[in-house]
């Protein structure tokens, strides 16, 4: 999930509107950019989409961290080629923001300002080339779980991006379990750093849905309007149920001793991630936020120049086609 | 003949390799997003060339060694590529003149070898010609766009011409290898490149307001092996540690 905590927003528009907006909602049609929506929507889908979309764009960094270690060239071309998708996404989740009201500029001076979040996993470092494995699988894996139900969101433009986004994450996570596979049957070393990989993301990637919905007092009304499809406890506890087994697979030990399949249930039980911990990235404490939007900052600001010398070039272009009429 | 024929390939996959290593360092803090994604495909075009240029090299020496193997286990003295491809990013505009640089001559090269008489090397060719003319095409684009850009843009890739022009002339000079390659009708003589190389240049620098160096020195080295720049080592450090540090494990 790269959208967490997203807070929503009460609307005071007039009743009947409001009411006459639900019930399109409730029977399943898509929300266009022109149809008309309360201000409380609108802000709320502004925030989760450009939170995605931030998540999309820092969430190059840890991965790009190994694209010039990758141990092949294949390797090398598939992890280039999957950070050059997460660029591409962040792109078209930018553009279904803006169709809400808002630019992409003012979303990233959020974003470098501090201001706007960006997924916490994004706050944990990748040391060991199993973690390129234990990223796709499972941080690739728990995004999926959320972003599968949003294709089915109300906001059209952001629904229909969602189908596209799936797709590459899919391929995504599967190549990501192939580097699972390839480290978990290989050499001690290896098998030693796909169990690290694993007892480092596990429980960062059950964090990656929020806390639970008892505790949440936005959920409500982002469910009702269909921008939040599902609880976050439901979507852990499935994310657990298809992680569980495949680690099994693997051959490597989740890192929490109460994980068993309960047979009443038909479920796993499992332990809650440490909130604490989650709380501490979410305010700025995690292990590398402070470099990951240093690195965000210095690229805006290294590039500005060349965005200058790029539309300078434009608008001269233009005036002397202009000149030329 | 394979020797020769195997250095060419190492010449050829060098190139890219190095370059494509160092297109990929610019990945997620590109100055915009669709820069991110432009530089990103730059470089999985040229690591795919690489595949099939060192392929072809492992083959044709026929000692076992495939491209990874070539590509991470041989130190400095042993790659092949000009001196040009392995010189630091620096800022956005040495990047993009480097690669214009490149391109020019890289487009010129598969031109000529899309006619070769040695079947798999112009069918590397025939795929990579399509790839580098939008290389071209792009970075093109991007030194006239900030040549002609604004003050600061204009002086930044000047001085990123200036840097690197010394760099650009060992493409066309040749040795014993390249001249028994073309005798076999394989490559063309690499000075048969310089017109059309000139010619393109002329053109993009002369939009991008740029001036061409007078001297034309040119540092030489990388092609032959004999003598690479300091850069060099450091990249491969970083691109064969796994390799280096675990030589038992499989990928």
């Amino acid at each position: 999930m790269y959208a967490q905590m997203i807070k929503s927003e009460a609307s005071q528009e007039d009743p009947e509107a409001l009411k006459a907006f639900q019930d399109r909602i409730d029977a399943g049609s898509k929300i266009e950019p022109k149809d008309w929506m309360p201000e409380g929507y609108r802000k709320t889908l502004i925030r989760q989409i450009g939170q995605h979309a931030h998540s999309e764009i820092v969430g190059q960094l840890p991965e790009g961290n190994w694209i010039s270690r990758a141990p092949t060239l294949e390797r090398k071309a598939i992890l280039l080629a999957k950070v050059q998708d997460e660029a591409g996404h962040g792109l078209y989740l930018y553009c279904a923001a803006e169709t809400l009201g808002v630019s992409r500029d003012q979303l990233t001076r959020d974003l470098l300002s501090g201001k706007m979040k960006y997924s916490s996993i994004f706050n944990y470092p990748t040391l060991t080339w199993a973690d390129m494995g234990a990223v796709g699988w499972l941080v690739d894996g728990a995004a999926i779980m959320n972003q599968v139900p949003l294709q089915r969101t109300s906001y059209g433009p952001y629904a229909r991006a969602m189908v596209r986004i799936c797709k590459e994450e899919s391929f995504h996570q599967r190549q990501g379990f192939d580097i699972m596979m390839k480290m978990a049957n290989g050499t001690d070393a290896q098998r030693r750093m796909a169990q690290d990989a694993l007892n480092r993301f596990w429980y960062p990637s059950l964090m990656m849905f929020g806390p639970s919905d008892k505790e949440s007092v936005h959920s409500e009304q982002s469910m009702a309007w269909k921008i939040k499809m599902n609880t976050n406890d439901e979507l852990r506890q499935k994310f657990v149920d298809q992680t569980a087994p495949q680690a099994e697979y693997l051959g490597l030990t989740v890192p929490d001793e109460h994980l068993k399949f309960n047979e009443e249930s038909g479920h796993y039980d499992f332990s809650e991630p440490d909130w604490d911990e989650f709380f501490q990235v979410l305010k700025g404490n995690g292990p590398c936020n402070t470099e990951r939007l240093a690195a965000r900052n210095k690229a805006w600001d290294d590039g500005r120049w060349v965005r200058e010398g790029l539309l300078a070039h434009a608008k001269k272009k233009r005036n002397a086609a202009i000149a030329a009429e | 003949m394979t020797k020769d024929l195997f250095e060419f390939c190492c010449r050829m996959g060098d190139n890219t390799l190095v370059l494509g290593q160092r297109v990929s360092e610019w990945c997620g803090v590109a100055p915009v997003i669709e820069e991110d994604i432009a530089l990103a495909n730059m470089g999985l075009d040229l690591i795919g060339q690489t595949q099939l240029w060192l392929g072809l090299a492992g083959e044709t020496e026929g000692q076992g060694r495939d491209a990874d193997r070539l590509a991470f286990h041989r130190d400095v003295w042993d790659f092949r590529n000009v001196l040009l491809v392995e010189q630091p990013n620096g800022d956005f505009g040495q990047t993009l003149m480097r690669q214009f640089l490149f391109d020019a001559w890289h487009l010129e090269m598969l031109k000529a070898l899309q006619s070769a008489s040695h079947d798999q090397i112009a069918a590397i060719a025939e795929k990579s010609t399509k790839e580098v003319t939008y290389h071209l095409e792009r970075s093109s684009d991007t030194v006239i766009g900030l040549g002609d850009g604004t003050e600061e843009s204009h002086a930044r890739m000047q001085a990123a011409l200036d840097l690197l022009w010394p760099y650009a002339g060992e493409m066309f000079t040749a040795d014993a290898v390249d001249k028994a390659i073309a005798e076999q009708g394989i490559a063309p003589d690499p000075a048969s490149l310089r017109p059309a190389y000139d010619a393109r240049l002329a053109e993009v620098l002369g939009e991008a307001t740029l001036v061409r160096p007078v001297d034309d020195f040119a540092h030489q080295g990388g092609k032959t092996g004999v003598r690479h720049t300091e850069h060099l080592g450091h990249m491969l450090s970083s691109m064969q540690f796994l390799q280096r540090a675990y030589p038992d494990a499989s990928w």
